[in-house]
């Protein structure tokens, strides 16, 4: 018999709120099912099971916020399932010492390609914005019929109601004062910058051979099965990261610990709220084109306000890159318990030096942002150089 | 394909990849991708969603002719028949 935790969705997470569940006691579960939705200030985030069992009963009811590690379920092993009796309902116990990140997820499946679309007896879908207005403004969104094309709730459907709210109920935060996501991102890197001592290193690289291959590649496909530039940044950060194990992996309680796998994070923005990195599992393990449909997916995904408990949990590594826009270079912080992040800028066209020759090329300024307490500048620049290596080399992406 | 339907089903498209975007504030000669913000990788699962929905083909080579709102609705209309 197991207990089915509050986990943690990363260092900043203290507390979460049972929003759903997604399971009715008595069914049958396997590691990898989405048995409940939690909020947290990231927004909705879907919460995975890791054992295989039946979904004996919930201890926490729906609306209420409990601290993390706190058993939301008993889950019970299939041989119990005959026998289980059923235990002494409430247990005053006192709060549970915040546990580890969950156990490493079940293979990921192949990403689903297609677009979000909702159909009727779904859950509810809500746009961040809108998740974010209606906390702000004291809106239920269980009381809200969303009008976004897949059902979703959006920002203009909270507008309304919050526009018609009797007196709004929630407190005002004070002039200026950080909510939701926001807080949530002060709150990591006010603590990466408090106890990281980050280095930073810049490189700056040709993109000719990466781009060429992105444009052979897209020659003539569907625009389903195209590649964008990202998916190769994010797939040799990845298989660079899996050379160089001391920029993958998790620094806790004082003790670096390698990832046993590599699941790049990649910086989504979501506009006028934030960022969120989640992962993509395995990336380096991961085809060109399958990282690029997990990538795809996950940003549909990030849209609609819906990713997994593990996405948010399991990055080893960040990639974040401005892509078309912006400017040349970034400086990443590192999200702890992480190590490291590699930043990409914008790629621009500049003159370039090639056999005694210049001529114009398209080039991206590449950092790492990297933790002394486990590694330096030296080995950091092996890791840079890996990546330039990988990069000029798409073919064996 | 006439502009009414090119309009409409545009709309739908454009609000399924970034729901937090709203139609009625669409400047339509303005650049899409600065106007909301929207990445590369919306910006292709837009051009997949109407390839799948039309069948019409979107090399990366037109994708100019998406850039603005008026622009991606007279490619729509010349382009599907």
């Amino acid at each position: 018999m197991g207990e089915f935790r509050m986990p943690s969705l990363g260092a900043d997470m203290e507390a979460g709120k049972l929003v759903e569940w997604l399971v009715k006691p008595g069914a049958p579960v396997k590691r990898g099912d989405i048995v409940a939705v939690v909020e947290t200030q990231k927004g909705a985030i879907e919460i995975e099971v890791f054992e295989e069992g039946v979904f004996e009963r919930p201890l926490v009811d729906v609306g209420a916020t409990v601290p993390v590690g706190t058993p939301l379920a008993i889950i019970s092993g299939k041989e119990e399932v005959a026998a289980a009796a059923p235990p002494p309902a409430a247990e005053a116990k006192p709060a549970p010492e915040p546990v580890a990140a969950p156990p490493p997820p079940p293979p990921a499946a192949p990403p689903p390609p297609a677009l979000p679309s909702v159909t009727a007896g779904e859950r509810q879908r809500v746009s961040p914005a809108a998740r974010q207005l209606a906390q702000e403004a004291g809106v239920d969104l269980a009381g809200i019929q969303g009008t976004g094309p897949s059902g979703e709730v959006t920002l203009a459907d909270v507008e309304g109601r919050a526009g018609k709210a009797p007196a709004a109920p929630a407190a005002p935060a004070a002039e200026g004062a950080m909510t939701g996501m926001r807080a949530a991102i002060a709150a990591a890197m006010a603590r990466s910058k408090r106890e990281i001592p980050h280095y930073y290193l810049a490189h700056t690289v040709d993109l000719t051979a990466a781009e060429a291959f992105v444009a052979r590649h897209n020659e003539g496909r569907e625009p389903a099965e195209r590649l964008l530039l990202g998916a190769l940044l994010a797939k040799a950060v990845s298989l660079a990261a899996r050379k160089y194990p001391e920029f993958n992996g998790h620094f806790e309680n004082g003790v670096f610990t390698p990832g046993p796998s590599v699941h790049a994070g990649v910086a989504i923005n979501i506009r006028g709220t934030g960022l969120v990195a989640p992962a993509i599992h395995d990336s380096d393990r991961l085809t060109l084109d399958a990282l690029m449909a997990a990538m795809r997916d996950l940003v549909v995904r990030v849209r609609a306000g819906r990713f997994r408990a593990s996405e948010l949990s399991d990055p080893t590594i960040t990639v974040s890159s401005l892509g078309e826009r912006g400017v040349e270079t970034l400086y990443g912080v590192i999200y702890p318990p992480q190590v490291a992040i590699v930043g990409f800028g914008m790629p621009v066209e500049r003159p370039w030096a090639v056999d005694g020759m210049i001529g114009p090329r398209r080039v991206v300024s590449m950092t790492l942002a990297g933790d002394h307490r486990v590694s330096d500048g030296h080995r950091g620049a092996l890791f840079l150089s890996a990546i330039e290596n990988l990069l000029a080399t798409p073919e064996a992406l | 394909m006439n502009a009414q339907d090119a309009e409409a089903a545009l709309a739908q498209e454009l609000r399924r990849i970034a729901p937090d975007v709203d139609p009625a504030e669409i400047d339509r000669d303005a650049d899409l991708r600065e106007q909301f913000d929207i990445d590369s990788m919306d910006f292709l699962n837009l051009v997949t969603a109407l390839n799948k929905r039309f069948g019409i083909p979107i090399p990366d080579a037109d994708y100019r002719r998406l850039a603005s709102y008026a622009g991606a609705v007279a490619y729509l209309v010349e382009k599907v028949k």
